[in-house]
């Protein structure tokens, strides 16, 4: 494969994981906001005879789910994207 | 090295004279531990900050993970912590809200933003914009919105530290606005990037230790079963059960989504966040910087919703913490601190009052730096300079630059005493997103942005934002008292990042004067260091 190919590919490759990555977070997100603008009521459905609201799991979620994809996002740079890189520029 | 100790020796008399119980006895021990291991810290890195390497950017030497604690103990304000706990005790779910805000700007950070910053830039985010932009046009705009940032966010913190110094320790609200402000300038003008990075270093670890022992002993008490202790914060909170769900603080969708804007954009637009990606060696530390920064931020606001939760349980009918009219003594925000005693008597209340007062130093130190490297660098060298300026005066200009800003920050901290400046974090917020994260954002991504569209239409987000926040009910009903604002939202981002990013992108495509081959070549050279790096 000719640099040049290598080199769009791994921009390509690069640009789609961030993209990805962020639309998935700022959708989560996004629509935990939308629903408190428009049907707050729904978040403060009660779970199975406890306390616990699905607004406060769905909160604590996101936070969780930023954490496990900011850990996703660096371990694929870190491994599989890098390489490449190193590869690009000798 | 006399000089750190006699103020040592200044400050102490000061503590003692407040001393009147043995909590405030022992928070000013560990405080003043606290005070003297980081002016040694910045003796020895006195002794490498003639080098601008070291003096903005540590040398480029703080590890992935050093400098993951260092960001979240630039990010993780007083505010945050006692402001958010206070919010969760004030109205419950409300407080997650914002604490989630806070917190979804990181991965936003790592995905699009840090790796490229560490690629391209050296010491400011305008060496970045300046790449492929006209230098001192794009430096000044860059400088202003660096500073009016951080003026804004210095107020804030200034003010929050005189009062909540006062109130633990029981030193005078100016005496306890100096010690903030000549501590951090000692910290910033002779220790640089060195002592900031290591004031926050010990700064997070302290706060994350103090808040995870304060969330422990809450939790412990309901075996470690949420349900029960919100049941137990429904039965004792005069909200019921509407603190489990959102209502009081926002209810239009207008304002929600504004203030995720805000929030989410602001944090990737702060320019002493933005600086401390410089520090690390390379692209691979500068993402596990943020992985850690992440990491350790949303476990400190999981902590804060915990602790909130757990004021309102203890304190809610526990007459020692509540005034008069029943509500708490010194405001909601001293939530954690009046818990930190019920919980875990004298001397955890003492600890506690120290970690917050050692965490206001790190934040005012880091915004301190930016600011004085926006001046020193950015405004002194490339706008009045025009580029021909050693190595030294650069360096001189920053370092008077900090002890500038510190004095400025003290006069303004003791002028605002006792006026509501909350909004002005927001505020800070809004302009670093309609500003600041546009003109590096598109940077970054957008091949045909020009130097005219970004610096009329980053100029144009900028006077927006101020004016829609002036206009807006918190400053035109609550500073002014005027009856009905101008502009019925308190949260605008929604309305000048779209303003921003439009007259940018409109201006650009308008801009004759550039020709576009030149520009598309710059900017494939410049996508071209964003990924492989130098």
């Amino acid at each position: 494969m000719s640099k040049k190919i290598l080199y769009d590919r791994f921009i390509f490759l690069n640009k789609l994981i961030a993209f990805t990555f962020s639309l998935l977070i700022l959708f989560f997100y996004f629509s935990f906001i939308f629903i408190i603008g428009f049907k707050p009521e729904i978040l403060g459905i009660l779970l199975n005879n406890s306390y616990i609201t699905i607004g406060i799991v769905w909160g604590l979620s996101i936070i969780f789910f930023s954490i496990i994809l900011t850990l996703a996002y660096t371990l694929i740079s870190n491994n599989f994207l890098d390489k490449i890189k190193e590869k690009l520029k000798e | 090295m006399i000089f750190f100790f006699s103020i040592i020796t200044t400050l102490l008399p000061s503590f003692v004279l407040a001393n009147n119980n043995e909590s405030s006895y022992f928070a000013a021990i560990i405080f003043i531990l606290f005070v003297v291991v980081t002016l040694l810290i910045t003796y020895f890195a006195s002794k490498k900050t003639d080098v601008k390497e070291n003096y903005y950017a540590a040398g480029g030497k703080i590890s992935g993970f050093q400098n993951g604690l260092a960001i979240a103990g630039d990010y993780m304000s007083a505010a945050s912590f006692l402001g958010i706990s206070g919010l969760v005790f004030y109205s419950g779910f409300d407080g997650l809200i914002y604490s989630i805000g806070f917190l979804v700007g990181w991965p936003i950070i790592l995905f699009l933003i840090s790796e490229r910053l560490k690629n391209l830039g050296k010491f400011t985010f305008a060496d970045i914009t300046s790449i492929r932009l006209e230098q001192s046009k794009i430096r000044m705009l860059s400088a202003t919105g660096t500073l009016v940032t951080i003026t804004l966010y210095l107020i804030a913190q200034m003010v929050g530290a005189g009062s909540l110094i006062q109130i633990l320790f029981g030193l005078p609200y100016e005496v306890a606005v100096c010690i903030v402000g000549i501590l951090m300038i000692i910290y910033v003008s002779f220790g640089g990037m060195i002592a900031t990075t290591w004031v926050q270093i010990i700064k997070a670890f302290l706060l994350i230790f103090g808040a995870s022992i304060l969330a422990f002993l809450v939790f412990k008490e309901f075996s470690f079963n949420l349900s029960s202790l919100l049941e137990e914060a429904v039965k004792v909170h005069e909200s019921k059960m509407e603190i489990l769900f959102p209502g009081k603080l926002i209810n239009d969708p207008i304002s929600a989504i504004s203030l995720g804007i805000a929030l989410i954009l602001g944090t990737a637009g702060l320019p002493h966040i933005l600086m401390r990606f410089f520090t690390v060696p390379d692209a691979k530390s500068a993402r596990i910087s943020a992985l850690y920064a992440t990491t350790f931020i949303g476990y400190f606001y999981i902590l804060t919703f915990v602790i909130g939760f757990g004021a309102i349980v203890f304190l809610s009918n526990n007459s020692i913490y509540l005034n008069e009219s029943g509500k708490l003594i010194g405001s909601n925000n001293m939530a954690a601190i009046h818990l930190s005693h019920s919980i875990g008597g004298d001397v955890f209340l003492g600890f506690i009052s120290a970690v917050a007062f050692a965490t206001i130093l790190a934040v005012v130190s880091g915004l301190t730096l930016a600011g004085a490297s926006a001046i020193g660098r950015d405004l002194f060298v490339y706008v009045i300079k025009k580029g021909n300026a050693d190595e030294k005066t650069e360096l001189k200009v920053s370092k008077v630059s900090s002890v500038v800003i510190g004095i400025i920050a003290i006069v303004l901290g003791i002028f605002f005493e006792g006026q509501n400046v909350a909004f002005m974090v927001g505020l800070a917020f809004a302009v670093a997103a309609s500003t600041n994260f546009p003109i590096l954002f598109l940077t970054i991504i957008w091949k045909n942005l020009t130097t005219k569209g970004a610096y009329y239409g980053g100029m144009i987000g900028l006077l927006t934002t101020i004016s829609l926040v002036i206009l807006g009910p918190t400053i035109w009903i609550e500073v002014f008292g005027f009856k009905e604002a101008i502009f019925p939202y308190k949260y605008p981002a929604i309305f000048t990042v779209s303003i921003s990013f439009l007259a940018i992108f409109v201006i650009s495509k308008m801009d004759k004067t550039i020709k576009k081959n030149e520009n598309h070549k710059k900017f494939e050279k410049l996508t071209r260091k964003a990924y492989l790096g130098g």
